[in-house]
């Protein structure tokens, strides 16, 4: 277990670096920083002076690994854009997105799972073909659709819902159908896939025989054991769902991380960029890795192969 | 069973309880208004974004007011001025006007923000505003001497619009970056609190000045929220999230038309959307657009009519000339008109050595279907424009860098009603001048500080002919503002493009 959790530690870390160093080239991508900082307006002196300043004349592998020691301390300059530090931009955003992820998370598990039984248990039947028809649509839709068409449905018709924003707990519900549902489908299958596989073993069969309820088979028996590869894919669907609430974001006029990204890009404020990239990977890299060892734990083959 | 019974009242919570629309309205008396961008900046000489211009008219006061029914300038915070010759003009600053902190406003105040916005330091974004000031000085308690740069006879206008007054203690004490987020002024709203892209919150200033020509404000909370999603807008108004919002787009017009509690209200504005080419050529793909007939066969390929007719609506007029037509000076006659001619155009291409066209890039940052409509136009005879849609910001740095080689721009000239208010951004040779014609920005600084009034009208006059038959600038059409608003509320639009709420009351 050791051993596996270290081999996995280490590729993690190295995804890590390799983000890093994209994000980092990401800012020099956008031409000669120096005069991005200075402004169009500025003489070659005031850019020489800032560039100095900046020390953005060493070379890049010092500055990398300057901007590295900085990004590792939260540190990562200000915004081109707004006056203000790039850390207390992401601060104020950040729970928005976070609290996106989480109810959508547990919306499209609280659908997904059960849906899944559902459809293993009437495999092959209408039932199957119906919870997968309802799942598959979420993804079939493009998500700014599918928001706009909630807000239409619940908002505007039936008055139910605020159109936008994220004032208040039912602010979130309509965001966080739309980006849900997207998740549906691959939880949805697996925990399907899952049921499958244990119903047709043998100790469900020696259940039965001693006459359980089908009930008491299915989730007490069966369930527990098909679910074990769904808690992992759960963590990965949380990254996801971070980087996945940009459009959400937008649509639902929402101010988190993503739509800060989305503003960010469009405004080339690239200290801003450069840092929901390495947040929004790392968060990913850490569930994934997290996923890992998890699925590790929980199922003995994997760690052993 | 439990776990039941608290999904079940959670569900039913969440279904029964009415959707609070998030305190707008008028029994919250708070008005919410919603739009697309938020200034980089809300101190008002550090952006240049209409939202930003909105926001100064209700946080700050100017020395003058020019009363928007009658075109007549009256006192504001100057109760007097007096030009004692052309390159001086003395003022006399009202006596009892406080900031929203309870400063008093005094010349001093004034001769500060004069100083301050010419200086280097300042950074301030649009030059021309403020580049017509040298210095300004307290020449007596209550008396200001601004010295000018050199006749300039658009001055009053200027000190009417885009020159808000600053408290200068307040403001040295916090600095740019502390008044960029609790600015202060002495207008008729005080801003409580900035969330940087979020929006921006005002509330009434109780203690705002008797005498003031803008009247008393009377609704007493104002909402600035940053809404990006046009379909998302229309849904807020429609549900009473948001009381008031523009720039809606014509069909959303005509459907918001029909629903019940909604008015909408179309005029034109002062701002005029057109191309600018890099005729400078200082990119690669800006190269084609230093030859005089490429520019005009841009012109010649666009039909600004049927775009006018199809896509812009209600409103709007077809500009020939680089400004609004209703301002000094400026004027289209004699000025070239390019009636659309495609053939025309490609005849024109071929000419300039290019008769299968070639690939370049646009830049655009507002209405995207208008961008589009153009590179049809361009496609069509040959010309392959990649869109480039950005926010004003990023757009206006790749302008000034010399990397956009069309750029698709609208100017509403901080709603000053003068033509050196749109030749001088773009071709009197600042950072906005793709152009760098000597000649024409020698006549425009003739025309900008010539105390003549014939003389005057006669140089914008010939500058304007020269812009419009080398085609540095394509104008394209004045635009219209569609603005919708709850029925609950009284409002009523100008043509500069400046919503008063101060003016505006409920019903």
């Amino acid at each position: 277990m050791l051993h596996y959790t270290l081999q996995r530690l280490v590729v993690a870390i190295s995804v890590a670096i390799t983000v890093s160093i994209v994000a980092f080239f990401l800012l020099h991508l956008s031409g000669d920083i120096a005069i991005s900082i200075a402004g169009p307006e500025a003489t070659p002196a005031q850019v020489e002076a800032i560039r100095q300043q900046f020390g953005l004349d060493r070379p890049l592998v010092v500055q990398y690994l300057e901007w590295l020691w900085k990004a590792v301390r939260f540190d990562f300059g200000d915004s081109f854009y707004f006056r203000s530090s790039v850390v207390s931009l992401i601060a104020s955003r950040i729970p928005v997105t976070l609290t996106l992820g989480a109810i959508s998370l547990c919306l499209s598990l609280l659908i997904a799972v059960p849906l899944g039984v559902l459809a293993a248990v009437y495999n092959g039947t209408i039932i199957d073909r119906l919870a997968l028809s309802f799942s598959v649509i979420g993804q079939a839709i493009p998500t700014f659709c599918l928001g706009l068409g909630l807000i239409i449905l619940f908002s505007v018709t039936l008055r139910w819902l605020p159109v936008s924003g994220a004032s208040t707990w039912k602010h979130y519900i309509l965001p966080s159908i739309a980006l849900g549902w997207y998740a549906v489908p691959a939880v949805m299958r697996l925990s399907r896939n899952g049921m499958l596989e244990v119903l047709s073993a043998d100790y469900i069969r020696t259940a039965r025989a001693k006459g359980l309820s089908p009930g008491v088979v299915i989730f007490k028996h069966a369930l527990r054991n098909a679910i074990i590869p769904v808690v992992a894919l759960a963590a990965v669907q949380f990254g996801f769902m971070l980087g996945g609430s940009i459009v959400i974001e937008a649509v639902f006029s929402m101010h988190g991380l993503g739509y800060l990204a989305w503003e960010a890009i469009a405004r080339n404020d690239f200290p801003v960029v450069q840092a929901v990239v390495l947040i929004l990977a790392t968060i990913y890299v850490g569930l994934t890795f997290l996923a890992d060892i998890l699925n590790a734990f929980l199922d003995p083959r994997i760690r052993l192969a | 069973m439990k776990a039941r019974l608290v999904l079940m009242s959670a569900i039913a919570l969440a279904v029964g309880a009415p959707a609070t629309g998030a305190f707008a309205n008028k029994a919250n008396d708070t008005l919410v208004y919603a739009s697309d961008s938020e200034p980089e900046n809300v101190s008002p000489y550090h952006n240049n974004l209409r939202e930003g211009v909105i926001i100064a008219r209700h946080v700050f006061d100017t020395l003058v007011y020019r009363n928007p029914d009658t075109g007549k300038y009256e006192p504001q915070l100057a109760t007097k001025w007096t030009w004692v010759d052309p390159t001086t003009l003395d003022l006399t600053i009202r006596k009892g006007v406080v900031f929203h902190n309870g400063d008093p406003l005094t010349a001093d105040d004034v001769a500060f923000t004069l100083n301050y916005v010419v200086s280097a330091e300042a950074k301030v974004v649009t030059k021309q505003n403020t580049d017509w000031i040298k210095s300004a000085e307290k020449t007596g308690e209550d008396q200001v001497r601004i010295h000018l740069v050199g006749p300039f006879p658009a001055a009053i206008e200027y000190l009417a619009g885009p020159v808000p007054i600053y408290p200068e203690k307040y403001f040295k004490s916090v600095g740019l970056t502390g008044f960029s987020k609790a600015p202060i002024g002495s207008g008729p709203y005080r801003v409580t609190k900035v969330d940087p892209g979020k929006g921006v919150s005002m509330e009434k200033n109780a203690n705002y000045w008797k005498d003031s020509p803008q009247g008393q404000p009377s609704i007493g909370k104002l909402v600035f929220r940053v809404i990006p999603d046009a379909e998302t807008r229309m849904a807020e108004l429609m549900t009473g999230g948001v009381d008031w919002i523009w720039r809606v787009p014509q069909d959303q017009a005509t459907q918001l038309k029909t629903a019940p509690n909604i008015s909408v209200l179309s005029a034109e504005t002062m701002r005029v959307g057109f191309l600018q080419f890099d005729t400078l050529g200082r990119s690669e793909k800006s190269t084609p657009f230093k030859d005089q007939r490429v520019r005009q066969a841009i012109a010649y390929a666009i039909d600004r009519k049927a775009m006018l007719d199809n896509l812009v609506g209600g409103g709007a007029r077809i500009m020939n000339s680089a400004c609004f037509i209703d301002q000094f000076g400026c004027t289209d006659k004699d000025v070239p008109t390019y009636a659309y001619d495609p053939a025309k155009a490609k005849k024109l291409l071929a000419d300039a050595g290019y008769p299968n066209g070639f690939t370049t890039e646009i830049v655009a940052y507002r209405e995207r279907e208008y961008a589009e409509a153009v590179i049809g136009y361009l496609a069509a005879v040959g010309i392959k424009a990649n869109l480039n849609y950005l926010k004003y910001a990023a757009m206006r740095t790749l302008i000034r860098e010399g990397k956009a080689p069309i750029a698709f721009q609208t100017w509403g000239s901080f709603s000053v009603l003068d033509a050196s208010a749109f030749t001088g951004v773009y071709f009197k040779g600042s950072a906005d001048d793709m152009t760098g014609d000597k000649e024409v920005g020698a006549a425009l600084n003739d025309a900008d500080t010539s105390v003549d009034v014939d003389k005057r009208l006669k140089l914008y006059q010939s500058a304007l002919k020269t812009i419009a038959e080398k085609s540095y600038l394509f104008p394209l059409f004045s635009y219209p503002a569609n603005y919708a608003y709850t029925s609950e509320l009284s409002f009523t639009a100008q043509p500069d493009e400046l919503p008063r709420f101060y003016a505006a009351r409920w019903k």
